[in-house]
């Protein structure tokens, strides 16, 4: 047995465990935070399984932005599960087991990691996928050419599923503050935590740019709009969490975000409407430059790139707020 | 081998050990106050050692760097957030383990 | 030794597990899962050097930022003793 077979049969060890810990689990805060370690390991996983871009997002997503959004939710209201009562536990449990004995049953009809048969290695579109993306786009990362061009338009489709989330949760959330507890929270953060108050601010540059760099980057290697946009909105969580509402706002005010959560959109559905407007179908970057057809893809995917970022950064950012405003105890 | 493949095989080693027996104590120590030692010894010393052992094995520019960059960040992060724990712990009344307790038992 | 080194890490991410989940105060399971992802930082390193697949990095550095927002998160919104 190699040591990736070890790996993955420890990491899987681990994922039944946590499962069953989080099953277990009184307390929600303790259960939010072993769904983040839950996270973690499946993108150890997807590592394994060499989805590099997947697991980036599942970090980020999953063990980050999750875990620190259902902790606050949990901050605001009664953080222990009530017991279930016994009668209930024995039809659950047979549910669990019949759904994962179908589960498991299903998983034998798939075909084997690498199996050179699969369809997916031996249907004519990966090759098409694999070598024409290099010719016709110039982007390393196939991963981001897939995405961003050759199913642009399923992207513009996630944007906006992420826009209408973002806007669920903002028309449910904004209420009235509560002041008193603001005035609690600064106080207590002037005393306490002063090492990382520090630390905190002097990260703050570097997350930003971090997430720049992620964006920029994700045409050549492991990255995107989306994992940049989670990157920003966690820079900016941090920095909430550290210093307060009102000394955030300061920088970013929710007004700008509201409209910024739209904004990544508008600019992802222009440039769609550009290319239409020159010439093309909706979303052909090659319109934008005729005559260089992958100068065009480039300058397509880097623009929906910014679009997708913009919402999902303001989209994070605006939800944590939200939560924050309530007058988060403590 | 190398000198550079023995070197940085003895600072993996020597990582690997770090966070194996920071590990351990993790589980072993008797309160919350001696495992964020453990917890340290594993995010430094074991983070930072397989780092620059990887360090000089890396095949170009850009890794090291990037190795550098993530040495750095948990080197950074690390103690400061096991420094708040603890402090957050201790404003909470986290109580600290005293040998008396034990030995009543 | 890579591959040592990847077990190595192994085993410490099982222990790490094993503190989250019999931890006997809240701040024990925050310090187990806060180790937790910095060993998962580490295989991700070790991993990407043992598939020579150096852009791995890019991933542990994400995974290092996260892992320090998610405790720092906990830590200012917990609330110790309900979480008991």
């Amino acid at each position: 047995m190699s040591t990736f077979d070890l790996a993955e049969a420890v990491l899987l060890g681990i994922l039944i465990v946590t499962a069953v810990a989080i099953t277990r689990a009184r307390s929600l805060f303790v259960a939010a935070m072993l769904g983040g370690l839950f996270s973690l390991v499946t993108a150890s996983l997807f590592v394994l399984l060499d989805a590099v871009d997947v697991a980036l997002t599942e970090a980020a997503v999953g063990a980050g932005i999750s875990t620190v959004l259902f902790i606050t939710a949990l901050a605001l209201t009664n953080s222990r599960e009530a017991t279930t009562p016994r009668r209930r536990v024995i039809p659950a449990g047979l549910v669990a087991v019949l759904a994962t004995a179908g589960l498991v049953y299903a998983s034998f009809d798939l075909p084997g990691v690498g199996d050179p048969d699969s369809p997916v290695q031996t249907h004519p579109i990966t090759d098409t996928y694999l070598r024409e993306s290099q010719e016709d786009l110039h982007v390393p990362n196939t991963v981001t050419g897939v995405l961003a061009s050759y199913r642009g338009y399923d992207t513009l489709g996630e944007v906006v599923v992420i826009f209408t989330a973002g806007i669920g949760v903002l028309l449910l959330m904004l209420g009235p503050r509560r002041p008193a507890d603001e005035v609690k929270d600064r106080a207590y953060l002037q005393t306490e935590y002063r090492v990382l108050r520090v630390v905190s601010k002097t990260l703050m540059p570097f997350i930003l740019l971090f997430a720049l760099y992620v964006l920029l980057h994700g045409e050549y290697s492991p990255g995107g709009g989306f994992q940049a946009g989670v990157i920003f909105g966690a820079g900016f969580i941090l920095y909430t969490l550290m210093f307060g509402l009102a000394a955030v706002q300061r920088v970013l005010p929710m007004r700008t975000l509201v409209v910024l959560v739209a904004v990544g959109v508008l600019i992802y559905a222009g440039v769609g409407v550009a290319t239409m407007a020159l010439g093309g179908g909706f979303l052909d970057y090659n319109e934008f430059n005729p005559g260089n057809p992958s100068g065009g893809q480039v300058a397509g995917l880097l623009l929906i790139e910014v679009g997708v970022g913009v919402t999902v950064a303001a989209v994070m950012v605006a939800m944590f707020y939200s939560l924050v405003r309530r007058g988060v105890r403590r | 081998m190398t000198a550079l493949d023995v070197a940085s095989g003895v600072l993996l080693l020597a990582g690997s050990l770090f966070a194996v027996t920071g590990g351990i104590g993790l589980l072993r120590f008797p309160d919350f106050y001696t495992r964020t030692h453990a917890a340290g010894l594993m995010d430094s010393a074991g983070a930072v050692l397989i780092l620059l052992g990887l360090l000089l094995l890396a095949p170009d520019l850009g890794s090291g760097v990037r190795l550098l960059l993530i040495a750095a960040f948990l080197l950074v992060t690390g103690p400061t957030a096991t420094h708040a724990l603890a402090h957050a712990a201790r404003n909470d009344g986290v109580r600290v383990w005293a040998e008396r307790e034990d030995k009543k038992r | 030794m890579l591959s040592a080194a990847l077990v190595a890490i192994l085993v410490a991410m099982v222990l790490a597990l094993a503190r989250a989940v019999v931890g006997r105060h809240l701040y024990d399971r925050i310090l187990a899962i806060n180790v937790f992802g910095t060993k998962t930082v580490l295989f991700i390193a070790i991993v990407g050097f043992l598939t020579g697949r150096p852009d791995f990095l890019d991933v542990a550095l994400v995974y290092a930022l996260i892992n320090f927002v998610s405790t720092v998160a906990v830590l200012r919104l917990s609330h110790y003793r309900e979480a008991m």
